[in-house]
């Protein structure tokens, strides 16, 4: 009998390490893919790419000349290719707009947006648990319906409206919050005082409402079902308190809750434009606003890359930590 | 704390036998007629969709006549009765037109979706194998983006225009669409009663027509009305950062971005277009939340 | 129920090669299922679910096959209707081949087979009334709305629930034994020759269970049935069948008819599966376990004879060679017919000259 012990054991491991590296593995394609729609986004515009700088009376040599440096001329697959390489070594390209490298700009914009993307997440995660825990522990009551209500008014709420009332509110209305901007100095002076945070305050209440919404009614559930399940009544029976019996039903809860809240952060970090648009911020959501309403394709390609390859490696991430974490997909 | 292991909720009392045996949708009609807060929100929807289509009608004023004398007036000041706005036109006709283009906006990608990704889905969940593989990675790699990121990236590739952003968020919702799809008819596929339809040697078609169609419908619909809300706020969106409507269409998303600079004026009107995609979204979302409960049947 | 003299039989119109063709001749049915796994999905391990097993089935009998989960018993119901491919094997109905292209093809199989799955429930769409769940096989094939309604009618009625009360029902309104015979009816619909019931009766009440069972033998005699009984519960296939076919681990280890193989039974598995039965005599009882061991696995079976780990009689021959069933137990009669009456075994204890000490002598 020993001896089947201990195949079980590292047959198990093995099982789990090999399901780990083939979900790594199949990452791949999909990064691939990724890549490849967000290098045809951009050819799908009608319009030469070039039109955006060029100016309608240029002469045509100029115009031939820009069109060879910028690589406009070659066939698509290998513009894809140089992209690529070029991508992967780093190099995302000249802004057509400004003239300055691309990898750079997106990388300063996107610390920025991490900055209220992070602090959103904490906001709308805690809040949300909380309030998933307290309706999921009083499902039925009017605490529940309370808490529901308000998770299902905060997932319906169009952020950007939620940014403006509250600037209304905080800076026209009140002026104790600034509207806009990241404090003085910009992003290059940030600094963790309350005069830098204070800009920070208004758009991570705004970013955090859907989150806090979804996670929620995730939790909500999921507690609600974990009390229901005959275990914890076993629990319950055998005389544990109900604080005792809380570490049982976190444990069941926090697969379910750790995907969503994987899944949110990566809304957070690519979805941050419309916020970021209301409060003049800085960050990822900014520059690609620019870069639309400028036509400048290498910004647009270089920071959708970046933002999707973020998305996928979060959701990859979560993926991992959920299999590690839940025994249930570790046996299968 | 509650104490655990007391539930406290109240057991809905059971359907009477004479509606159970009218079968399923009855049992579906007559959970939902009894669920007030869905029937709330069924009305206030009734009345926003009806407003829209009725706009000629009701509104008192052109919502495109603009007034340069009387721009920004507030609220319950003559002549108008909500105000106007920063062009001077009246808020209340425009907010009411507004709901023709926000609603088609929002609601028409969302059909696109069910139908394409509705199609996809259950082929691929159907016949399972090769072709699922192959519809579900390409689903895969368009899931792969934030679907705020990939309406703005497409619409943006694509241009501004009523069309392209129907066309970008019908984007976005497909694969969405198509994995519910897939998981619901993967799910149904391997029920005994599936077996049995395919052991009575019946053509595939009526398989699909008599057994699959009828129990997969239901969930995937359920899921697209919830998927209402937010396109309609995603929708609003493109519009707010100045893709999709142009002015001077009135249409709330881009009502909201017009109106920006009016908030230290009059900031009560400048948020009014706001309230209403709030509102319609909300109400589309606890409508679709009241149809999951009515249609989750465990007989 | 003695299996020589089977009962009279109403002649069957489709009947093609009378009663000494076996209804059913299955030949070397294979089917491995690959499990996948590791980083680049390959193949790592097989389940070997049902291994080269060859029968016959005659017309108008009840063939029981037993065995425990996991021997195969429900894989084989699903390759005899063609619900999964088999990986080899020939079906021969009636002595016209499946899938050959002189013989006949999946559709026409399954005019002449039909199955009743164990889930009364999973087996019904939940969304038609039982009506359509009946007329639903007849009307793909063509046959008219009315007249595939009147059947359905016909069959309820001939399955014990009343036309009028039940036609318009719905799954969940009726009771387990009750969905059971809609089941039954909606196998009949097709007018079949050869039922599968897969463990059909498992899941009801014990009460319910012999009303049922009674109503297949009645049907069988109507009808002119032949069935395929499958089962775990070892009364009831004594019961209703004529022959039985015990299962372990995807073959075939004892075939023969029904008295013989709870008179007499010759395998080391069925002699175990038979002593753990409990008796209604308080003079007998179980006092050593009858089988010691572990259950088997599916995947990576043990070699040679599959029982040899678990077997009291094992010797060094069972493990290096497999026992064959067409050599075990009564010597096969010299022609071409298909002796019924066979009680046939795969061990080696029984094949004349195979090596095991306690093999008859002779032999090839």
């Amino acid at each position: 009998m020993p001896q089947r012990v201990d195949g079980t054991a590292l047959a198990c491991l093995s099982v789990m390490l090999s399901y780990l590296l083939r979900r790594v593995l199949y990452a791949v394609p999909i990064t691939l893919g990724v890549t490849v729609i967000v290098f045809l986004l951009v050819h799908l515009a009608p319009g030469d790419p070039l039109s955006a700088i060029v100016p309608a009376d240029a002469p045509a040599e100029v115009v031939a000349r820009l069109r060879i440096d910028y690589g406009y001329d070659r066939p698509l697959p290998v513009q894809y290719g140089l992209w690529l390489a070029r991508a992967v070594s780093g190099n995302l390209g000249t802004s057509v707009a400004t003239g300055q490298p691309v990898g750079p700009e997106v990388l300063r914009a996107v610390q920025n947006t991490a900055l209220i993307a992070m602090l959103a997440a904490v906001t709308g995660f805690t809040l949300g648990i909380l309030l998933g825990g307290i309706a999921g522990y009083n499902q039925g009551t009017l605490i529940d319906k309370l808490a529901t209500g308000i998770a299902i008014a905060f997932v319906s709420v169009p952020n950007y409206w939620l940014a403006l009332v509250l600037v209304i509110l905080f800076s026209v209305e009140l002026n104790v919050l600034p509207a806009m901007g990241m404090g003085p100095g910009g992003s290059e002076a940030w600094a963790w005082d309350w005069l830098h945070l204070r800009h920070v305050v208004l758009p991570v209440i705004a970013l955090s409402a859907i989150p806090t919404g979804i996670v929620t009614r995730t939790v909500r559930a999921a507690v609600a079902e974990v009390l229901h399940q005959d275990f914890i009544q076993a629990l319950a029976a055998k005389g544990l308190r109900a604080g005792r019996i809380l570490p049982h039903v976190a444990k069941n809860v926090a697969p379910t809750a750790l995907a969503v809240m994987g899944l949110q952060l990566g809304y957070l970090l690519g979805g941050s434009i419309l916020i970021e648009t209301v409060f003049s911020w800085p960050g990822t959501g900014f520059l690609l606003n620019s870069a639309i309403f400028r036509r400048d394709l290498p910004m647009l390609q270089g920071t959708i890359l970046v933002l999707s390859l973020f998305f996928v490696g979060l959701n990859l991430i979560v993926d991992l930590i959920q299999t590690a974490v839940d025994p249930r997909i570790r046996r299968s | 704390m509650a104490e655990v292991g007391v539930i406290a909720v109240k057991p809905e009392a059971p359907a009477p036998a004479a509606i159970l045996s009218q079968g399923y949708w009855a049992l579906v009609r007559y959970r939902l007629l009894r669920d007030r807060t869905t029937l709330v929100c069924g009305a206030i929807l009734l009345v926003i969709i009806l407003a829209a289509i009725f706009a000629p009608y009701l509104a008192p004023a052109d919502p495109y006549k603009t007034s340069m004398l009387r721009r920004l007036q507030p609220v319950f000041k003559a002549p108008y009765l909500i105000g106007s706005d920063e062009l001077g036109r009246d808020m209340l006709s425009r907010l009411i037109y507004g709901g023709r283009l926000s609603l088609v906006m929002g609601i028409t990608p969302v059909l696109n979706a069910l139908i394409i990704g509705g199609a996809l889905g259950i082929v691929a969940g159907y016949l399972g194998g090769a072709v699922n593989m192959a519809i579900m990675r390409l689903v895969d790699v368009l899931y792969a983006f934030p679907s705020i990121l990939l309406a703005i990236a497409i619409a943006g590739a694509l241009g501004t225009g009523l069309t392209n952003s129907i066309v970008a968020l019908t984007i976005v919702f497909v694969p969405q669409v198509a994995r519910v799809a897939e998981t619901v008819t993967t799910q149904v596929r391997g029920l005994d009663y599936v077996d049995a339809a395919r052991a009575s040697g019946a053509s595939t078609w009526a398989i699909l027509r008599v057994h699959v169609l009828g129990n997969v419908l239901g969930p995937i619909f359920v899921y697209a009305t919830g998927l209402i809300s937010v396109s309609i706020i995603l929708a609003s969106g493109l519009s707010f950062i100045g893709l999709g409507v142009k002015p001077p269409e009135p249409e709330w998303g881009l009502m909201l971005n017009t109106l920006r600079q009016s908030i230290f004026v009059n900031p009560t009107v400048a948020a009014l277009p706001g309230a209403m995609i709030f509102m319609t979204s909300m109400a589309f979302n606890l409508m679709s939340d009241g149809l999951r409960a009515a249609m989750d049947v465990k007989a | 129920m003695s299996t020589t003299a089977l009962a009279e039989v109403p002649a069957d119109p489709r009947d093609r090669g009378g009663p000494a063709q076996p209804l059913l001749l299955v030949e070397n049915l294979r089917k491995y299922f690959v499990l996948r796994g590791g980083v680049l999905n390959r193949a790592v391990a097989t389940v070997q679910a049902v291994d080269d097993i060859s029968f016959a089935l005659r017309k108008g009998e009840t063939l029981g096959i037993v065995g425990e989960s996991g021997c195969g018993k429900s894989t084989t119901a699903r390759l005899l209707m063609r619900l999964i491919e088999p990986d080899q094997g020939r079906i021969i109905l009636d002595g016209e081949a499946v899938g050959a292209a002189d013989g006949i093809g999946v559709g026409e199989l399954r005019r002449a087979m039909q199955m009743v799955f164990q889930d009364s429930y999973a087996s019904l769409n939940p969304r038609l009334p039982i009506e359509a769940s009946i007329a639903f096989g007849p009307r793909a094939r063509g046959v008219p709305a009315q007249v595939a309604r009147d059947r359905a009618r016909d069959l309820l009625s001939k399955v014990g629930l009343e036309p009028d009360r039940y036609i318009r029902r719905y799954p969940h309104e009726l009771s387990g034994g009750q969905r059971q015979r809609v089941n039954i009816a909606r196998a009949l619909a097709l007018e079949p020759r050869l039922v599968i019931l897969d463990e059909a009766v498992s899941a009801l009440d014990k009460s319910v269970e012999a009303q049922v069972l009674n109503l297949l033998a009645d049907l069988k005699a109507e009808l002119g049935l032949t069935y395929l009984f499958i089962s775990h519960d070892l009364n009831v296939v004594h019961w209703i069948s004529d022959r039985v076919l015990v299962m372990y681990l995807g073959k075939i280890v004892e075939i023969g008819p029904v008295e013989r193989i709870y008179g007499e039974p010759k395998h080391p598995y069925t002699r175990a599966l038979l002593s753990a039965m409990p008796s209604m005599d308080p003079d007998r009882r179980t006092e050593v376990p009858s089988i010691v061991g572990d259950p088997p696995n599916p995947i990576n079976p043990p070699s040679g004879c599959r029982f040899h780990p678990r077997c009291p009689h094992a010797e060094p021959i069972c493990d290096r060679t497999a026992p064959s069933l067409a050599a075990g137990g009564d010597t096969a009669k010299g022609d071409h017919a298909i002796d019924w009456d066979r009680h046939a075994v795969a061990c080696h204890m029984h094949v004349p000259g195979s090596g095991h000490s306690a093999a008859p002598v002779g032999g090839a």
